[in-house]
């Protein structure tokens, strides 16, 4: 098993290593340059000079790559060049907006869909099992933006529950929380959707197991069959999908802040990209792809803990 | 009488568009304690239904089970499930033909085996576990001790039906029936398991009904047969006569239906 690990730990850094070449490359390759956001129209020639070769921007790109990376796995993410702050600073608060978004709607998943799945499957073609149906199916047909803007346009222009206003944490964490819920709920809404398809089928699929049949004939409850044999077997695939589901979540996350007015990494990425902000797009990138990578790993180390026949392989 | 069963029927209402599929009809059977009686015939004749049906496992609302089966003066076709629940895996106990899946794959052997303690007895874990150790050494599993922590995708098919054996008899039920529990196995484990299934009868005065669709399994282990075909029962008696002088064509066609073992060399793993 450890060596199993080991094997996917240095994958895992071979992705992310090829994650920052790819963004890099793409960014060299695309049209546009800092200069126009940075110094403005008007700059002279030797202004833009001047500012290509202090950034380093002369050099060819193999270069610039090698002196990023070197810097970046010493932990300094280089300076913006439009706020000309370090990334870090500029990157960690945005973060912490997005992390507090994306853990609301991890939660929100969890405590939407598990109930919900194990009622279904409990009561199959019941009431609560075809209105499930029902809304799983649209749910998870409506993308993240479009879920957002009908949210917004319920929970506040309708029924008025939140002002279409980020409220920041300074305001206090009640309130912060408050007006979070709603964007998070719009990145959990799709992804609840399938946890419940998922997991009312992993249920359904292993009640009609030969061992449940045993599991009865030692004069088990149909609930206590539930409980200690169906519940184990049916949520492996359920803990693997939500696991990786959280790299989505950040994904998710991005397109969804938009719509409310959240600053958070999304929005700093998509502003960045527009500044030609190379650096921080860089940053961003890569902790990205460093969140989802991360969560396949856990994913993958979830279930080899919970699944007895998955060896080391 | 140990067990008695009358007029046994297991009806499909929800077969087709118009009329119910009659899966067993009117199945009797009386059975002494300690007596190993045999059920066969071809698939689909109805003798898994029957046991099952005994076992108190139909549970589909579109199946109805009627008749009566007398156990020990209890007639188990009449109880609710709840009180279906306090027979099932302390009086009587059923293993199953695929011993590869009828195991839960993520629980360790040792809890497997004592689950019916811990439905039907409140017991301290450490008499659990002894008992379940004892009830795995009866089964015939070597070293029970380390095989207790064990998962079952590490076991062979051999050892997995003996562990399915010995969670069975973990509470020594007096009737064990046995569905087909050698089919999947190959020749040599399938008489070791016979042999098994024999000794727990000779030492511990189980009964065992056991269901095969091959007269020479039953030959080997029962002393009364009964051949059912399409539900009904065709045929029934002590093993030796209806082996010897088969009154039905159908129990003649069962037997010759067996390949030769003693002229085909290693040939009719399946019977």
């Amino acid at each position: 098993m450890g060596k199993a690990l080991l094997k996917r730990a240095g994958l895992l850094a071979g992705t992310l290593l090829l994650v920052s070449v790819l963004a890099f490359t793409a960014f060299s390759v695309i049209p546009g340059d800092p200069t126009a956001s940075v110094l403005g129209m008007e700059a002279t020639q030797e202004e833009v000079a001047a500012f290509r070769a202090e950034h380093g921007l002369d050099l060819p790109v193999w270069q610039r790559y090698w002196s990023w990376l070197t810097a970046f796995v010493t932990g300094d993410f280089g300076r913006s060049f439009k706020f000309d702050m370090p990334v870090a600073e500029l990157v960690v608060t945005r973060a912490k907006v997005t992390l507090v978004m994306a853990a609301i709607s991890f939660v929100l998943i969890v405590v939407i869909s598990l109930p919900l799945g194990l009622i279904a499957a409990r009561y199959r073609r019941g009431v609560v099992d075809r209105i499930v149906t029902v809304l799983t199916q649209v749910t998870m047909s409506v993308p993240n933006f479009i879920m957002g803007i009908g949210l917004m346009f319920l929970f506040a222009l309708v029924l008025k529950w939140f002002r279409p206003e980020y409220v920041p944490l300074e305001d206090g964490l009640g309130a912060h929380l408050r007006f979070m819920v709603f964007p998070a709920l719009a990145v959990a809404l799709p992804k609840s959707a399938m946890t419940v398809k998922l997991l009312r089928g992993s249920i359904l699929g292993e009640m009609g197991q030969d061992y449940i049949r045993t599991a009865y004939s030692k004069g088990n409850s149909q609930g206590s069959a539930l409980r200690r044999h169906v519940l184990r077997n049916a949520m492996i695939p359920v803990v693997t999908f939500l696991a990786m589901a959280i790299g989505d979540i950040m994904a998710g996350s991005i397109v969804v802040e938009q719509v409310f007015g959240v600053p958070g990494l999304g929005r700093m990425l998509i502003t960045s990209i527009g500044n030609r902000d190379y650096p921080v797009v860089q940053a961003i990138v890569v902790m990205l792809a460093a969140v989802v990578v991360g969560c396949n790993f856990l994913a993958d180390l979830l279930y080899r803990v919970m699944d007895p026949r998955i060896d080391g392989r | 009488m140990m067990l008695s069963v009358r007029d046994l029927s297991v009806v499909f209402t929800d077969w087709g568009k118009e009329k119910p599929f009659t899966a067993v009809d009117r199945f009797c059977l009386d059975m002494d304690r300690g007596e190993v009686v045999g059920i066969v015939g071809e698939s689909g004749s109805g003798k898994s239904m029957t046991a099952h049906a005994l076992m108190g496992l139909i549970r589909r609302a579109q199946v109805t089970v009627s008749g009566s089966a007398v156990f020990e003066g209890t007639d188990l076709l009449s109880l609710s499930r709840e009180e279906m629940r306090q027979y099932q895996g302390r009086d009587l106990s059923i293993i199953f033909q695929e011993p590869m899946t009828s195991l839960n794959p993520t629980m360790r052997i040792g809890k497997q085996v004592e689950e019916s303690l811990r439905i039907h007895e409140k017991l301290p874990k450490e008499e659990r576990r002894v008992r379940a150790l004892d009830a795995m050494a009866l089964a015939g599993l070597p070293d029970p001790e380390s095989l207790y922590t064990q998962y079952p995708h590490q076991l062979s098919g051999g050892m997995r039906q003996r562990v399915m054996i010995a969670s069975a008899l973990v509470l020594r039920p007096r009737l064990l029936i046995a569905d087909e529990p050698t089919t999947a196995l190959d020749v040599t484990i399938q008489a070791q398991i016979l042999e098994t299934l024999k000794d727990i009868n000779r030492r511990e005065g189980t009964a065992i009904l056991f269901i095969s669709h091959d007269l020479g399994v039953v030959k080997a282990l029962c002393s009364r047969v009964v051949v059912m075909k399409t539900g009904k029962i065709v045929e029934s008696g002590p093993v030796d006569e209806v082996f010897y002088h088969p009154q039905e064509e159908y129990t003649k066609l069962l037997i010759s239906s067996r390949p030769a073992r003693k002229k085909l060399r290693g040939g009719g793993a399946n019977g």
